[in-house]
């Protein structure tokens, strides 16, 4: 018998450094905000300081990576420490496919970013979606 | 005294889910770009998740200083799981315990009331920033 799945996992790499992470963070935000019984995250460090919990994440859920730059942080650790994400995306691919501009500031979104942000949480919920319907 | 360092680097949580996340990130935005801009440096806690070698060279050649955002300890374990031992540790939550009149609040990023317990945090580490810098041993 097939388990219906109720949640897809969503990994955002938060990277720290680049304003991709910050938008990163914004945008899995907005889905998780506005997906509640269809979503759930978790922090991506937690595959290393969390127990066995966390390090069955992907297990669990099948999972959506979404980062910011081309280290791939959350698909590669999602990989090498959950199990194999049902879907990678990456913000620069997004932006590029949306003719969007990158951002260029660390924090303070605000109204010029809105646009990026909505786009890229629209291709989240989208993967979402193909997630859940494959299931 | 200790060597002197040029750079300090400045770990925070990378959780989307508690407002004190965005707490410790707002703190070591502030110290990066306006408290202590050059000395203070960030890196992004997810590269040594995947042993990136750059931040892993960053991190183990220079003093850390991680602010996490709930007990878990993400970022002083993520350091630790690399053999080195973290500077100095906070919880951002200690910033608002000391400063009950700014709540925080927000999850992604704070906001008003947050930014400026996070200029106040800032501050409190920016000594320890120098001290660090300076090869004061903690």
């Amino acid at each position: 018998m097939d388990i219906q799945v109720m949640k897809v996992g969503v990994v955002s790499c938060s990277g720290e450094e680049i304003p991709e992470g910050t938008l990163c963070r914004l945008a899995c935000r907005k889905v998780l905000d506005e997906r509640p019984g269809e979503t759930v995250t978790i922090c991506l460090p937690l595959f290393i300081a969390g127990g066995e919990e966390e390090r069955t994440f992907a297990a669990n859920y099948p999972t959506i990576t979404v980062d910011g730059c081309d280290k791939l942080c959350a698909a590669k650790a999602t990989e090498m420490l959950s199990g194999k994400p049902s879907k990678s995306l990456s913000i620069p691919e997004i932006l590029k496919k949306r003719g969007l501009a990158p951002p260029t500031k660390l924090r303070h979104f605000g109204t010029e970013e809105e646009a990026a942000v909505k786009a890229v949480a629209e291709e989240i919920a989208r993967a979402v979606d193909e997630v859940l319907e494959e299931d | 005294m200790g060597k002197k360092h040029q750079k300090v680097v400045v770990l925070p949580c990378s959780g989307i889910g508690k407002v004190f996340g965005a707490l410790a990130r707002e703190t070591a935005y502030e110290l990066v770009e306006n408290v202590r801009p050059g000395l203070a440096t960030l890196t992004c806690l997810p590269l040594l998740v995947i042993n990136d070698p750059e931040a892993v060279a960053l991190v183990t050649e220079n003093p850390v200083i991680t602010i996490d955002g709930c007990p878990k300890d993400c970022a002083k374990k993520s350091v630790e799981a690399l053999g080195k031992v973290v500077d100095k540790a906070y919880e951002a939550i200690k910033f608002y315990k000391e400063h009950k009149d700014l709540k925080p609040e927000g999850i992604a990023e704070v906001t008003d009331t947050g930014r400026k317990l996070a200029a106040v945090a800032a501050a409190e580490v920016a000594k320890m920033v120098d001290e660090l810098a300076a090869g004061e041993e903690k």
